[in-house]
């Protein structure tokens, strides 16, 4: 531990910060100060002070409270999503690179179809008509973002197909299911790891987008992408309320951006 | 790709089929009358809604080849022709944005490879990492702020394509994408630096200059065309969200009104529009390939 620490000094420093991160996503119940719903509207868009440290929003609900649950909030959707994309992405290129055949002829015309398709147009058609909601949203992403993960896999088990230790498995009478799950998965689960890892920032912006414009999560909860867009309608009253939430995505999604990156060169040393 | 686009427009229909809501009763509603139940059954029966989903599906499709792909019901116009307005102000927005994106991160990007890991080279990759950590939407928010409000340079919002009003919508878009572009182009000089024929050129006792301009430059245009077409792809998809922030009247704009308003005909126009766009936006960089590499140019005539 001590030397791994000391050999990977940027990527343990950057680890640090994410598990800052998720602290305040957890803890956010006893971080933030008041309660982010409570609304008191002789208080609107008060200043910043001791009692509101980032003032309040158009409700009177205090804005430090609500960017402090908006990590939660951003931070659960975001992991869900690079969970299910990276999860359904891996096993579509599983079946397809390990069975081959119509199946993946099948799968691959599928993906080869999402990929040269502008994903957010798509993520904003299905979330729109599906109607808004922090469900839908992931939904519609991960509709939108599971094909690159099941071609980098489709071309991993490719190589793996052919290799002794799967060839003497299957003749040993291996059930096929062991096979993927013993066998291959261990051996394509690094690269998924870092692809979904570096993914994380991009799709937390892409979330913050759907639901800026009104396709994500819905009023009163609080996400960061949502608080920007009811800042954005007092941005001559009270430009500060669009200032916060930017800068929360800004420093969050630079974080991750920064991790992915380590974590690539720990786990992947010969891409750097 | 040809299968993407039905694929694309085939999914598209579906969801807009499962949707909820009766396009027959919100076309009639839109002038805030009440209809009778008959009424309704006759407009449905007109819009061919009382029909099985593939025969639906196909008299669109039927339609949208002959270039009619029905009327939007909130606008109450062809699908067509807001598809044309929104889409001519889109192509300026992308077209001003490229050239600004070219103009940015090309000269920052060779910059930055040739002086790898010098005090310049940590600076670009340092705006470039913050260019890519920020939301474009804030980025749009921010600008729009400072420059439109504090100091009335350029107006809030342009409901009209005037050339006051693409400067902020443009720079936001070109800050966001020359970002990732300046790292693509570092990263691919930086490759073309490290290939032998460099090494054999500086033998050679050439200059660097000669070496970057007559030997790195032309080998690197192929994979920097490629991503362009991708930025370019993206741009014309209509930047819904930067759209929205400066009131562009764009298509990505007008494709999210019609999503609120849930105008199918014209959510439907769009998303065929887009996978369309993409697949001529895909044949163009699949030609220039062939222009652009004599190695490809030979192939294709034997």
């Amino acid at each position: 531990m001590k030397e791994f620490v000391a050999n990977h000094k940027l990527f343990s420093l950057y680890t640090m910060f994410v598990l800052s991160v998720i602290f305040v996503a957890l803890a956010a119940p006893w971080l933030a100060p008041m309660d982010p719903y409570a609304g008191d509207m002789r208080n609107v868009f008060l200043p910043p002070s001791s009692e509101h440290w980032l003032g309040t929003d158009k409700l009177g609900r205090d804005m430090f409270s609500r960017l402090i649950y908006g990590t939660s909030t951003s931070l659960f959707m975001t992991i869900c999503l690079v969970f299910l994309t990276a999860g359904l992405g891996a096993a579509v290129g599983i079946a397809s690179g390990y069975f081959g055949g119509r199946v993946e002829m099948v799968l691959m015309r599928f993906a080869d179809m999402m990929l040269s398709f502008p994903g957010v147009v798509l993520a904003i058609a299905i979330a729109g008509i599906m109607g808004g909601s922090i469900i839908n949203t992931i939904l519609a992403l991960v509709a939108v973002s599971w094909a690159k993960y099941a071609r980098l896999v489709r071309s991993l088990v490719i190589k793996l197909r052919s290799n002794d230790f799967i060839v003497a498995a299957r003749v040993n009478g291996t059930k096929t299911f062991t096979i993927l799950w013993r066998h291959i998965m261990p051996n394509v689960l690094p690269m998924v790891v870092i692809t979904g890892a570096m993914d994380i920032g991009t799709m937390m912006m892409e979330i913050a987008g759907l639901s800026f414009l009104g396709f994500g999560a819905q009023p009163p909860t609080p996400e960061w992408g949502l608080m920007l867009n009811e800042g954005r309608q007092y941005i001559q009253t009270a430009p500060l309320m669009m200032v916060y939430p930017g800068v929360a995505i800004f420093i969050v999604v630079s974080i991750f951006n920064l991790w992915g990156d380590a974590l690539r060169d720990v786990l992947d040393p010969r891409q750097t | 790709m040809l299968v993407t686009v039905i694929g694309v427009s085939f999914l598209t229909f579906c969801l807009t089929y499962l949707a909820p809501g009766d396009p027959a009763l919100m076309l009639l509603e839109a002038g805030d009358t009440i209809v009778s139940q008959e009424t309704i059954e006759k407009t449905r029966k007109e819009m061919g809604l009382d029909k099985p989903f593939l025969v639906q599906y196909g008299n669109w499709v039927a339609g949208a080849v002959q270039g009619d792909m029905g009327m939007s019901y909130s606008a109450k116009k062809p699908v067509t022709e807001k598809l044309a307005e929104g889409f001519a102000g889109t192509l300026l927005l992308a077209g001003v944005t490229v050239v600004l994106i070219l103009l940015i991160s090309i000269p920052l990007g060779i910059f930055s490879a040739v002086h790898q890991n010098k005090l310049a080279d940590y600076l670009v990759r340092i705006f470039s990492f913050i260019g890519v950590s920020m939301p474009s939407f804030w980025i749009g928010l921010i600008l729009l702020y400072i420059f439109g409000l504090k100091l009335g340079l350029f107006p809030i919002a342009s409901a009209s394509v005037t050339a006051k009003g693409i400067v902020l919508p443009a720079v936001t878009l070109a800050i966001y994408q020359s970002a990732k572009y300046t790292r693509q182009v570092r990263t691919v000089i930086l490759e073309e630096l490290h290939q032998d024929y460099v090494t054999g050129a500086r033998a050679r006792g050439l200059s660097e200059g000669t070496i970057l301009w007559k030997h790195v430059l032309p080998n690197a245009v192929l994979p920097l065309i490629t991503l362009l077409g991708m930025s370019v792809g993206w741009l014309l998809g209509g930047v819904a969200v930067i759209e929205m922030v400066f009131s562009w009247p764009g298509i990505g704009n007008m494709a999210v009104r019609a999503i609120t308003m849930r105008d199918y005909p014209l959510i439907e126009g769009f998303v065929l529009w887009i996978s369309i766009v993409y697949m001529l936006i895909n044949f163009a960089v699949d030609i220039s390939y062939s222009y652009l590499d004599p190695k490809l140019r030979k192939g294709v005539r034997a």
